[in-house]
């Protein structure tokens, strides 16, 4: 069942020059959607607030001036629309202000530095890919019959391209494709708290050999998750069930209990690795 | 049997002692590359940025020897997004911006042009094509005008127009404000054309041939309607001054979609997906140039045009910036083998 899990999973490898796989994780289409719209309505809102703003100087300045705040916003406007995305992109984050919020980033698949061609070729085709099939269907289909037709093959056109990352294994967009560049998860993660370390404050409990027989390294790491994620009730299960199997008395500190079983079966466990006996999951045989 | 608490060393295991080890280097690698995410590289001082490689090769050993002793999933976890994100800081963030921006002028703009010299003749070619056709279509039928132009473009340049009204298009001056927001205008105009051009290559070529074919017709069928009326060494004139640029521009725009479309259709030895991938990145240079051209085009169409009003120098001008371009994308340069 967990082999299963991992042909699904969106990991890929990534051997850095020192030859060390560092695994990323490859965006979803919906992190990837929801980004995309974030920086659509902040491009919307620059606009709509740029608008007005020069609409209003450009009624209290007069003719002259008038245009050249008309020129300021047609280059607003084209910058706006293509430069957003690959300025963005090319800044050392890799990443736009909507991708950013969503914690991704643009990565070249060869590991390589991002260059500028890339970044410009995976935003040129967002041009087709989503303003060409928007201006057919800005179109007004009830026009004419010819135009009805252009719209209908507008929306077949999105619908390829929109699903084009569903259809290929590595989330490619067109863009992503031809420029040689992922998109991927980039979570920032704090160190948390070290469940073996002896606190001092009180004394461990000790647990005969044959209790730390029953659980291998899949229920240890599980286990680790109970006692990160802290949730009452949970804990209150996971100790129950253990001091069941293991047929211990219940001492009334249930988190104690799960943290001090967790530092011997941990330390039980990594003894027997080092010597060659790993334990998968508490079905499987010691392995040596 | 029973827990009971006893007084017995506490096994410690293997994360404990390797993060006592080795945590403050982490956190030390962490803090800069945070820094360096939230503003640039610049906010950090040397001895941090000499440092950053070194603590970076540290951390990626922390991140083997815990993925083999340590069965803490939390740590390993940790390590690895701080090796991801501290590698695409040291290897994957693109350059200083302004030596990037001086390399694009200097070698990899004048490279991509150059290496699509094929596809661009194609796509000049197309447009002489087009022009050709249209020239004898509107020739022999006035009535061809009406489906190739738009009404929106001909603007009353049409064949039953009058050979003053054709004359003062050509050389009329607008108001000076005016003429400043067509030529920016046009160039977000041409702009998006271009990049339609270069981006719908990936259909295979096809729409990218239609484009440059349509760009020729249009320029064929106004010639068809000048010509006869005398005007044709002027319109050549009023074209010529900014036409070069431009419509070179374009013929390059569409060379760049053509090696995408090749590319994608006929890959030859490599995978196709690496094919396309070398033709999107030469397109892309060449693509980032066009953008440039076309924003020089603007300028001269919006501004030269309109004070230059004799047809010899309208010539000159538009003959000296096209020899410029020609010299700049294909005069051979001693260092081109570096490039890519």
């Amino acid at each position: 069942m967990r082999s299963a899990r991992q042909a699904r999973s969106t990991r890929r490898h990534f051997v850095t020059p020192e030859g060390v796989d560092l695994g990323l994780d490859l965006a979803g289409a919906g992190d990837r959607a929801a980004a995309f719209l974030i920086d659509v309505v902040i491009i919307l809102a620059i606009l709509i607030g740029a608008t007005i703003l020069l609409g209003i100087m450009a009624r209290a300045a007069g003719e002259t001036a008038g245009s050249a705040l008309m020129i300021i916003w047609l280059l607003g406007f084209f910058v706006l629309r293509n430069a957003w995305f690959t300025l963005f992109e090319l800044s050392g984050r890799g990443a736009t202000p909507g991708k950013r919020i969503v914690k991704l980033r643009v990565v070249a698949r060869d590991g390589a530095r991002l260059t500028g061609g890339a970044v410009f070729v995976r935003n040129a085709m967002r041009e087709i890919e989503i303003f060409l099939p928007l201006t057919f269907l800005a179109m007004d289909a009830r026009s004419s019959q010819v135009d009805a037709l252009i719209v209908l093959l507008g929306v077949g056109w999105t619908f390829i391209f929109l699903f084009f990352p569903l259809l290929n294994r590595d989330r490619l967009r067109v863009g992503d494709m031809l420029a040689g560049t992922w998109v991927v998860r980039q979570v920032q993660r704090d160190l948390s708290e070290d469940l073996g370390r002896d606190t001092g404050e009180r004394q461990r409990r000790v647990f005969p050999e044959a209790t730390l027989e029953l659980y291998g390294v899949y229920e240890l790491q599980t286990l680790e998750d109970v006692l990160r994620r802290g949730s009452v009730d949970a804990v209150a299960v996971v100790a129950d069930s253990i001091r069941t199997k293991a047929g211990l008395p219940d001492d009334g500190d249930d988190y104690g209990f799960l943290s001090d079983y967790y530092a011997a079966l941990c330390a039980r466990l990594e003894r027997g690795a080092m010597l060659g006996r790993r334990r998968e999951d508490k079905s499987t045989p010691v392995r040596s | 049997m029973s827990a009971p608490m006893s007084s017995a060393p506490v096994p410690v295991v293997n994360a404990t002692r390797f993060r006592a080890a080795y945590e403050v280097e982490w956190y030390r690698l962490d803090e800069i590359v945070t820094r360096i995410e939230k503003k640039s590289v610049r906010v950090v001082d040397a001895d941090d940025l000499l440092a950053l490689p070194v603590l970076y090769r540290a951390a990626l050993s922390s991140l083997s020897v815990a993925r083999e002793t340590s069965l803490d999933r939390e740590l390993v976890a940790y390590l690895e997004q701080l090796c991801t994100r501290a590698y695409f800081q040291i290897y994957g963030a693109p350059g200083d911006s302004w030596r990037q921006i001086g390399a694009f002028f200097a070698t990899g703009w004048p490279a991509a042009v150059a290496s699509l010299w094929r596809e661009t003749i194609v796509s000049v070619a197309l447009m002489l094509l087009g022009a050709l056709a249209a020239y004898m279509l509107v020739t022999n039928d006035p009535a061809w005008f009406y489906s190739i132009v738009p009404e929106s473009l001909a603007q009353g340049r049409d064949p039953s127009a009058s050979q003053e009204v054709l004359r003062e298009v050509l050389y009329s001056g607008d108001g000076e404000g005016a003429l400043a927001t067509f030529a920016t205008f046009l160039f977000t105009h041409n702009s998006q054309v271009a990049l339609f051009a270069f981006a719908l290559g990936f259909a295979f070529a096809v729409p990218t041939a239609f484009l440059m074919l349509y760009n020729g017709l249009m320029l064929g069928a106004f010639f068809a309607i000048y010509v006869p009326k005398g005007l044709g060494v002027a319109l050549g004139g009023w074209l010529f001054i900014h036409g070069t640029t431009e419509l070179f521009a374009i013929a390059i725009a569409g060379a760049a979609g053509f090696r995408i479309g090749l590319a994608v259709a006929f890959p030859g030895r490599m995978r196709r997906l690496d094919s396309a991938v070398a033709a999107g990145r030469t397109g892309g240079l060449a693509m980032a140039g066009v953008v440039v051209m076309l924003l020089a085009a603007g300028l001269l169409e919006g501004i030269g045009r309109q004070t230059v009003q004799s047809d010899a120098l309208r010539y000159a001008i538009g003959g000296t910036i096209l020899l410029g371009w020609l010299i700049y994308f294909y005069l051979p340069r001693p260092n081109r083998e570096r490039t890519p």
